[in-house]
């Protein structure tokens, strides 16, 4: 993992004393509350329906046993004794008091943590494949790059005022797509061109919120040096062209569409040929040494637990579940990744108490080399477990509530905090999450559905994905009362396609039953290999509306 | 007269008047004194300007600076209006002058000019600045400073952090 230098290290100790100081000037009134707003949002800083809420930068997911520990004091000292895992990799406290944040700033900064441009109109934490640097199907380990990503942005001068936010994601699958970068400002799929050589194909325009979109490629092949001058060429022509008059339209994929990405990318690419040769080209030297960082840790060479595992699982129905459903193949013979699920029915998706969070710390420092991923998916991975030690790791976990083994599943529900925590809901979506994941209580019946995403926002703002989720539930408001749209058929992987609507919204207390109706028409219709998504798409959304409405 | 921030921090007294874009219909009025006149009409007025080293020009946020384009080094003086300190348009236009035009002379911001954007503003190629009225000027050279260094190349300097690593 990164490790700060003298640089960072200072870097992060001026931001903490310049924010200390812009809140003393703040609340002194030198500061109007419009010109104190951008500040705070790049320090992480909401002002929410129950307090303020403090959004902390996770670098592309990652994160040391010492720093879940620093959270769990945080939480402790500042907070209520909980956090939360977000859709962007990142951790929200819910409740700190304005006055506390420089404080917290500046413990969080002791073990190198910050609340950097997780909010305003800026660029945002950099996201990447929780499996990354474990698996063997990628092009190479995109962490390195999310970091050199993440240094070029960090207070970058020219900009910090964009017309909106702007997120950016990798990924170095071939296989799949875990950091759904097609809904980002822009999505770097890492590649190989012919010749072998590494690079990135670059879409941008993609997101969800009030106006949907996959992003299109604006460039095929960007060769890895090329990285930050070819971003920097992006953003600059965004400054200067994104649309300001109106925030709904200010997005980058407004100026991608008015512009036709072809459009785009000639003015992407006038403006790179000026800049492509200047000092902001990477250099191999400055890319080996960020990869230096994500190297392997000391792996032991054990070979694998095929036996042993096999006399486990077979002694253990339970365990033999946990270990098809959230345990995945890690590249190195006798490792193991295990997905820790924060999908405990009746806590919310994504909450953790300071209490487990050093639980997590724990489990990191005694079975994955002290370190943890925070997955988009609201869930926490370790990466290199041992296989002769995952029973040892699931009976640890069983009585924690993260050995719920529906990783992928139906309950395996992704979540914004709607209207119990967030000033701009339509609707709550805990309760609707919760009451859907109490009806499909049954493992078996779940594990015989297969991999259904289903994912939940309380307004259109989108926080919980759900235009890509298979199943996306939207919280709509009525005449003030509470409504539930969905949508089927969205996905944001590979194939990221956004959901469409099935039709009038529901009233909570039916959201239940009208899921049960939509996975009946998918059981009744599927062929015996399909998923969910499959059948949608083979079908289509007439045999679900029939039933739904009927 | 108001005064000018200077990028070391120092505060000087501004002799630079900012001329208004002159309503439809009417003619630029310049005044007895130096004067920033829009970017646009400088241009179209050339010939009576070139040699002046009364008169500079302003541009709007929304304005290219690609008009000035093999022109710039004859102006004294470049201003950038913020119209909103939230609006970032001025960065780019002045790393466009600086790094591209290579404007060598005076590049100051004007407008909603406040403390906390000043130092990106020195990253960018600015090198005077003129305050919002209301903010205490003092502080100006404490902003301008908060981050001894910074992690991109901008036109402060030319080597990004990782380059300075690598040395
Ligand atoms: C509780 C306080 C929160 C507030 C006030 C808030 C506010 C917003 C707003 C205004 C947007 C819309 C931006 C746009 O138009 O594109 C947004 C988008 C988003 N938020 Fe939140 N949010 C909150 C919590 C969360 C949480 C807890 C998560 C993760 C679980 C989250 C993840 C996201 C994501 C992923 C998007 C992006 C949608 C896109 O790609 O366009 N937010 N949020
Ligand atoms: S989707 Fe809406 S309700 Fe949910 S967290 Fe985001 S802004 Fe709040």
């Amino acid at each position: 993992m990164y490790v700060y230098d003298d640089h960072d290290r200072q870097i992060a100790a001026e931001r903490v004393a310049q924010f200390r100081d812009q809140t003393e000037r703040a609340m002194a009134g030198e500061l109007a509350e419009e010109e104190f707003l951008p500040l705070r949002l790049q320090n992480g800083l909401y002002v929410q329906r129950l307090a303020p809420m403090l959004r902390i930068a996770v670098p592309y997911g990652m994160m040391r046993a010492d720093q879940l520990r620093r959270l769990a004091r945080v939480t402790r000292d500042y907070d209520k004794g909980y956090a939360h895992f977000t859709t962007r990799q990142n951790v929200q406290l819910n409740w700190p008091a304005l006055e506390d944040v420089p404080d917290i700033l500046a413990e969080l900064a002791e073990v190198e943590m910050h609340a950097n441009q997780t909010s305003g109109n800026c660029i945002r934490n950099t996201t990447t494949d929780q499996f990354s640097g474990v698996q063997s199907d990628e092009i190479a380990d995109p962490r390195p790059y999310c970091e050199i990503i993440r240094q070029w942005s960090t207070f970058h001068p020219e900009f910090a005022f964009l017309p909106r936010k702007f997120k950016v994601a990798v990924n170095a699958s071939e296989k799949t797509d875990r950091a759904a970068i097609q809904v980002h400002d822009i999505g770097l799929q890492m590649v190989r061109n012919e010749s072998g050589e590494l690079g990135f194909r670059v879409h941008v325009g993609g997101g969800l919120g009030r106006t949907p979109m996959v992003g299109p490629v604006v460039r095929d092949f960007l060769p890895e040096l090329d990285l930050l001058t070819y971003l920097e060429a992006v953003l600059r022509v965004y400054n200067r062209y994104g649309r300001r008059d109106n925030k709904f339209k200010a997005r980058i994929k407004i100026l991608v569409k008015a512009l036709t990405p072809e459009g785009f990318a000639e003015k992407v690419e006038t403006e790179w040929a000026h800049i492509k040769d200047s000092p902001t080209r990477l250099t191999p030297e400055a890319i080996e040494r960020i990869q230096a960082y994500f190297t392997e840790p000391d792996y032991a060479s054990t070979g694998n637990a095929t036996d042993l595992l096999a006399e486990q699982r077979f002694e253990n129905r339970a365990f033999d579940q946990w270990l098809t459903h959230n345990v995945d193949t890690h590249k190195k013979p006798g490792y193991a990744i295990v997905s820790l699920t924060m999908k405990k029915t009746g806590t919310a998706p994504g909450d953790v108490t300071d209490r487990q969070l050093d639980q997590i710390a724990d489990l990191a420092d005694e079975f994955s080399f002290g370190e943890v991923r925070v997955t988009h998916q609201q869930n926490v991975v370790l990466a290199d477990v041992r296989q002769d030690r995952l029973l040892e790791l699931w009976q640890a976990i069983t009585p924690m509530g993260f050995g719920t083994a529906n990783l992928n599943t139906l309950t395996d529900v992704i979540c914004c905090p709607g209207g119990d925590y967030c000033a701009l809901a339509n609707a709550k979506s805990i309760p609707v999450a919760e009451a859907i994941q109490r009806r499909f209580d049954d493992l078996d019946y779940l594990y015989d559905l297969g991999n259904i995403d289903l994912n939940i926002s309380g307004c259109m703002n989108a926080c919980g994905h759900h235009h890509v989720g298979n199943i996306g539930v939207l919280g709509v408001d009525k005449k003030g009362e509470e409504f539930y749209q969905i949508s089927l058929g969205g996905s944001s992987h590979h194939d990221a396609t956004i959901g469409k609507i099935l039709g009038p919204s529901f009233a909570r207390e039916d959201m239940p039953d009208v899921l049960a109706k939509i996975i009946d028409v998918f059981v009744d219709k599927r062929t015996e290999e399909e998923t969910f998504l499959d059948t949608y798409r083979r079908v289509g959304i007439d045999p679900f509306k029939e039933r739904v409405y009927a | 007269m108001p005064n000018v921030i200077h990028q070391d921090g120092s505060i000087r007294q501004d002799d630079w008047t900012l001329v208004a874009r002159p309503a439809e219909g009417e003619s630029l009025d310049i005044p007895q004194q130096p004067a920033l006149i829009p970017a646009d009409l400088w241009l179209a007025g050339h010939e009576h300007y070139v040699g002046r080293d009364d008169i500079g020009v302003w541009f709007d946020s929304h304005d290219e600076p690609e008009i000035l384009e093999g022109k710039v080094n004859e102006l004294p003086v470049i201003a950038v209006n913020f119209p909103k300190f939230s609006d970032g348009r001025g960065y780019s236009i002045a790393r466009l002058l600086r790094e591209r035009f290579g404007y060598g002379n005076e590049l100051r911001a004007v407008g909603d000019v406040l403390l906390d954007q000043l130092q990106f503003m020195k990253r960018c190629g600015f090198d005077t600045y003129v305050l919002r009225p209301d903010k205490d000027i003092n502080k100006a050279a404490r902003c301008l400073n908060f981050f001894s260094q910074g992690y991109q190349a901008a036109t402060d300097t030319q080597t990004p952090l990782f380059r300075r690593r690598a040395s």
